[in-house]
């Protein structure tokens, strides 16, 4: 037991645990835009999938770890611009084309990888992002190990809570962006586009989607594999309700689920023989379960959420 | 008003169909600067669609807008875009109040005022200046609370404040008064005459005779759709504008004779609600609707009326206190036990909650008894008789639309009514809870509705009728209480009240004043 | 500028179109992705149409493909109906699996001719039952049930996994992940010599027939449809909207376990952990692709299960990779739901 305990005192778990939430970090706050400017995505999963393929792909080709992040945000915007056309002026149900989002965008990186590269059973590697280890960092004791071995995508992620806290508080687009999640008609009657809002959220964010996917590819791992999202898409959606829409909250929810998960990594290695090691692999799906069991009595959803809005319909 | 004051707003040919139907039809009107116009007319006649396309929210199929610039010059609005009707100084209060709930006031004013992409600025400047403005006009509402937390006058008068922060010249309200209480109204002209004379131009949007004669410099009257008249106020009177408003002869309003109150049908003792909302709370409450009267509960909207609703159809059960349905404690609280027990219930919103819009006529007739024998047989619908009992029903409740078989969606909201009374009263109820019967019916439809209330009430059913509508509840009522904040307060017969004193126990002035009057009946 | 107005009545005719005209557009839409894989276009589709219905050989093996797809079409369709959005009908199918396993290897001992029915029986009530938490859940708490299914898709699978490592492990497996087989007696019979087409495929179309039945005919069906179009009407009518939807997770989950215990007693005869290529997700397509009709989910299995089976056989001729038919799905999903559109609202250039 203590040496369970002992665990969380590692400089080793703590930088795991950041590690493995910097994908949900980007992914939670990508879906965060989106819901609070009323238009639940559920293409993340799939996003996810694809920026990871386009991003390692890019570096593939040569186009260098710049080429493959920008060519993972573009993906997802791509994908996040078809949620949007379908969800947003078309008005159709975004439980529905969410997951059309994730079938294509899944099965197009899948096909993509496999048309790209026919015959090789061993997946190509690239070189992936190196770790920050700036001179200032390293002297600092247990926070210097702990993030001097994150990359810079690690370092943009816990950037980016605060950043979309500023925007949506202290912004008059996320002024919008929290309205037009709330009341769109009230948007309206401002002289504001309710349709450009919510295209313009759904489409950042899902860019932000697509970065988190790049994460796996160029700063987890260095290679892209079949499954390798592996339903972490569908624990930011249920780390959006649990974090009740705020961004702070969201950061907190992703980091917890880390370190979980990071606990369970080691946990497992050090009871290997006591229970089979899928009940270690459950444990973050179950996790999120129970902690969206507990959110839901007190969740505060975005009242537009998955409510369509046409001009001048009566 | 001066005849030379200088024209602010003109409106040339506007017209507006929605599909196949004309909602407005070739109108041109003037608004002088400094003016209070009246839009005067029934529901439907047409006032909504003509502001929102002065506003921008409709693009009109034919006509022009124009609106006078700072310079005095007529100038065309683009047509369809709310954006530059603000920017022409455009302001307007939708019925509806169009605030984001989880916004404050102050940020539901600051909406769409700034550069979108700019960063925040100068909001302390914006503060000083938006309490400038409170402080001149003497509007006064709670800036830094959620918008959620806020009364309906309290709302009122931000998104008033919202259209003068963007510098609105012409203000247009729809139905400004429908939500407040008698005193409220009264309020509400004094602040925008003051405003008026500083050169503001109201447009209010009305379909209440005595508030327009009271406060309009000119009314404008819209008839399906047309503008069939427009009259100095100093000039009219009450009888022309009816006459000009509702066509040919009003039909008369159905006259109830007196009920013969007997055996209580519902019975509330000392039934208290908790709600995390408080417009969904009920105080206390102990009220007694006897068979073969109708009980009529007025109140602003939100003071609790939803809670009443909700005890008297099974929907929530109270906290505190006790519900009686004809003699016998009521232990459950379903809508079902209701039902059975000889409750009809009209909802308030009835596409929200009175028909499943997507399903036929003839099954939205039959949903509250699927298990009756003449519906269902073993759990297999009979379909056949259910198509010939909607046949029969649908022509005897005077129920038009595309047909028994056709989505209950595509029928007029007059229709739905009367499906949903139809559905009522071929279960022969003993008790119905009559909640908003008539709103936003024309009249034809509300004089339907209501007087099939008063003949199910001498069949001997009792009626609760719940209604923001002050006149609706004096004409149809044996007995009045009145609702405010969550209490019930006994007024007493509609003959021995006057609107001043029910005015004041609606906004809570008078508590307790009716209540000796009252007592007896309670009891 | 464009304008979308809505139909004062849905265009019958689209709506009805609608499916059929999506179904080609996603198979016309495949020419894009076939080209820059660099295949001979007209080649590939004449090769995807000759595996999927080229032979007695090629209609046995859609026929086999479309039987998991239409009991997991009907799980979406029935449970979407409801607007209760089981998106869990992979690992109710995977739960159904386990529990055919468990009592079909001869744990359980029962009459002969009752060991097939028990078989199914059991996939139907262990699916059942892992969808009946998630609405009750939803009914009780609130809790969003997209998530908590698509979660326990996840979980399921780990279960079945470690249960295929553990107590249901083959101990002639030779150490794979794999059950024992089910007994010859609770297999499903064959329909077709030498052919891989079983009598599951019978489960599911009586199962499409009786969800017809139960949705237009009668009072638990009528409630279904008036919990799904407007449940504060319902409520308000006195339908008991939570019971109904527990009632409904339930049925949604048992036709998901009837798909998992019919591969399993039918087609596979043991359980694996990848006995499901995805047809929880397609069940998805499937009932969307049928506008959530019971019927036309028999139609839109036959489509989808067509295009994987046709796509498989081309791209083992061509070299073009299989998930080609991944696409052309997700295609028909995305085509679908812009025909349903279509169909509600004209389009109109001013």
């Amino acid at each position: 037991m203590t040496d369970l305990l002992a665990i969380l005192a590692t400089e080793s778990f703590w930088a795991a645990t950041l590690r493995i939430a910097t994908p949900l970090i980007f992914g939670v706050m990508g879906a965060l835009l989106c819901e609070r400017a009323g238009v639940l995505n559920l293409g993340v999963e799939g996003i996810f999938v694809a920026g990871a393929m386009a991003g390692w792909l890019a570096v593939w080709l040569g186009a260098g770890l710049a080429g493959g992040v920008l060519a993972a945000l573009a993906v997802g915007a791509l994908f996040g611009a078809l949620h949007a056309t379908l969800t947003v002026p078309l008005g159709l149900s975004q439980h529905v084309s969410g997951l059309a989002v994730t079938l294509l965008a899944t099965s197009a990186a899948y096909f993509t990888y496999r048309t790209a590269l026919p015959d090789v059973t061993s997946p190509p590697r690239v070189e992936p992002f190196r770790p920050l280890r700036p001179e200032w960092l390293t002297d600092i004791p247990f926070i210097g190990p702990v993030m001097g071995a994150q990359t810079a995508l690690t370092w943009a992620a816990l950037a980016l809570a605060p950043l979309i806290w500023l925007l949506l508080n202290r912004t008059a687009l996320g002024l919008a962006i929290r309205a037009v999640g709330d009341n769109p008609d009230a948007v309206d009657a401002q002289g504001l586009s309710v349709h450009r809002l919510r295209f313009g959220a759904v489409v950042a964010g899902s860019a932000l989607m697509g970065l988190g996917g790049a994460f796996l590819t160029l700063s987890a791992f260095d290679a892209f594999f079949f499954g390798m999202v592996n339903g972490r898409g569908w624990i930011c959606i249920a780390l959006v309700i649990f974090a009740s829409w705020r961004p702070g909250k969201a950061l907190l929810g992703a980091i917890l689920f880390g370190a979980f998960d990071a606990f369970q990594l080691r946990a497992q290695t050090q009871l290997g023989g006591l229970a089979p090691s899928q009940l270690f692999l459950m444990a973050p799906y179950v996790l999120s379960i129970l902690a969206l069991t507990l959110a839901s009595r007190r969740a505060d959803y975005p009242r537009a959420l998955l409510k369509p809005w046409f001009k001048g319909q009566r | 008003m001066a005849p030379s004051a200088p024209v602010a707003l003109r409106l040339q040919g506007l017209t507006k169909r929605f599909g196949e139907a004309v909602a407005v039809d070739d109108v041109s009107l003037t608004l002088a600067r400094g003016e209070m116009l009246a839009l005067l007319g029934e529901n439907g006649a047409g006032k909504t669609t003509l502001m929102n396309m002065l506003f921008g929210r409709y693009a009109p199929d034919a006509g022009r807008v124009r609106v006078a610039d700072c310079e005095g010059v007529l100038r065309d609005l683009p047509p369809g875009q709310p954006q530059a009707a603000l920017a022409a100084g455009v302001g307007m209060v939708h019925q509806h109040f169009a605030l984001a709930e989880n916004l404050t006031g102050f940020e539901n004013i600051l909406l769409g005022a700034e550069p979108l992409f700019a960063l925040r600025r100068g909001r302390r400047a914006a503060r000083a200046r938006l309490e400038a403005l409170m402080a001149r006009t003497g509007l006064a509402a709670p800036l830094d609370e959620p918008a959620a937390r806020l009364g309906v006058g309290e709302r009122q008068r931000i998104e008033i404040l919202k259209a003068l922060w963007c510098d609105a010249r012409i203000l247009v309200l729809d139905e400004p008064t429908a939500v407040l209480a008698p005193q409220e109204a009264e309020a509400l002209f004094m602040l925008l005459r003051g405003m008026a004379r500083d050169g503001l131009s109201v447009i209010f949007i009305s379909h209440k005779l005595p508030e327009v004669l009271g406060h309009a410099d000119r009314i404008a009257v819209l008839r399906g759709g047309r503008l069939v008249g427009v009259r100095a106020a100093a000039e009219a009177d009450a009888a022309s504008l009816s006459a000009l408003m509702m066509g040919a002869e009003p039909p008369p309003a159905p006259k109830a004779g007196p009920g013969r109150p007997g055996a209580p049908a519902l019975r509330l003792v000392a039934a208290r609600v908790d709600h995390a909302e408080p417009r969904r709370r009920l105080a206390p409450c102990s009220l007694t609707v006897r068979r073969g009267e109708i009980v009529g509960v007025a109140g602003v909207s939100g003071s609790g009326q939803a809670a009443l609703a909700a005890l008297a159809s099974g929907l929530a059960r109270p906290d505190a206190g006790s519900v009686e349905l004809f003699g016998a404690q009521v232990a459950r609280f379903t809508a079902a036990a209701f039902v059975a027990a000889g409750v009809g219930r009209i909802p308030e919103d009835r596409h929200r909650e009175g028909v499943v819009g997507a399903m036929s006529a003839a099954e939205n007739l039959v949903i509250e008894r699927l298990d009756a024998p003449e519906v269902s047989r073993g759990g297999f619908l009979r379909r056949g008789a259910i198509a010939a009992a909607a046949a029969r029903v649908l022509k005897a409740h005077d129920v038009r639309g595309p047909g028994p078989a056709a989505p209950a969606r595509l029928m007029s909201g007059g229709n739905i009514q009367k499906l949903i009374l139809a559905r009522v009263l071929e279960a022969g109820p003993r008790l119905i809870l009559a909640n908003q019967p008539t709103r936003g019916l024309d009249v034809g439809a509300a004089a339907a509705v209501s007087a099939r209330l008063i003949a199910a009430r001498d069949g001997g059913a009792g009626v609760l009728l719940i209604s923001e509508d002050l006149d609706e509840v004096l004409a149809l009522s044996d007995r009045v209480v009145t609702m405010h904040a969550g209490r019930l307060t006994e007024a007493g017969a509609p003959a021995e009240l006057d609107r001043g004193r029910l005015g004041r126990m609606m906004t809570g002035d008078d508590m307790g004043a009716g209540m000796a009057a009252g007592a007896g009946a309670a009891a | 500028m464009i304008r979308i107005e809505p139909r004062a009545a849905p265009a019958v005719g689209v709506a009805r179109a609608a499916p059929l005209l999506a179904a080609l557009a996603a198979l016309a839409l495949a020419a894009i992705p076939l080209s820059l894989a660099g295949a001979d276009v007209a080649a590939a589709y004449a090769l995807m149409a000759q595996g999927a219905a080229g032979s007695l050989f090629a209609l046995s093996e859609t026929l086999t493909r479309a039987t998991p797809l239409i009991l997991t079409g009907l799980a979406a369709a029935v449970a979407f109906r409801a607007k209760l959005w089981n998106i869990g009908a992979e690992g109710q199918l995977y739960l159904g699996a386990l529990a055919a396993v468990a009592v079909g290897t001869g744990a359980v001992a029962a009459p002969v001719w009752l060991l097939a029915p028990m078989v199914m029986a059991a996939g139907a009530a262990a699916g059942g039952l892992a969808m009946a938490g998630p609405a009750w859940l939803k009914a009780r708490l609130g809790v969003d049930e997209v998530v908590t299914t698509l979660l326990m898709n996840f979980v399921i699978l780990l279960f079945v996994q470690m249960m295929l490592e553990g107590p249901l492990q083959d101990p002639m497996g030779m150490g794979w992940p794999q059950s024992e087989p089910v007994v010859a007696e609770a297999e499903l019979p064959k329909l077709l010599d030498r052919m891989r087409l079983h009598a599951g495929l019978i489960v599911g179309l009586v199962a499409a027939a009786l969800m017809h039945v139960l949705l237009s005919r009668t009072t638990a069906g009528f409630r279904i449809r008036a919990v799904g179009e407007n449940p504060d009407a319902a409520r308000h009518a006195g339908v008991p909207v939570g019971r109904v939807m527990v009632g409904v997770g339930a049925l949604s989950g048992a036709l998901a376990g009837l798909a998992g215990a019919g591969e399993v007693a039918g087609l596979k005869g043991y359980l694996t952990a990848d006995i499901s290529p995805g047809f929880g997700y397609a069940g998805v397509v499937v009932a969307m692709l049928a506008g959530l009709s019971p019927l036309g989910v028999v139609a839109a299995a036959l489509f989808v299960a067509a295009v994987f089976v046709g796509a498989d056989s081309m791209s083992r001729a061509l070299g073009v990779s299989s998930y080609l038919a991944d696409l052309i799905v997700a295609m028909a999903l995305i085509c679908v739901l812009v025909g349903g559109f279509l169909a509600r609202f004209r389009v109109r250039l001013a």
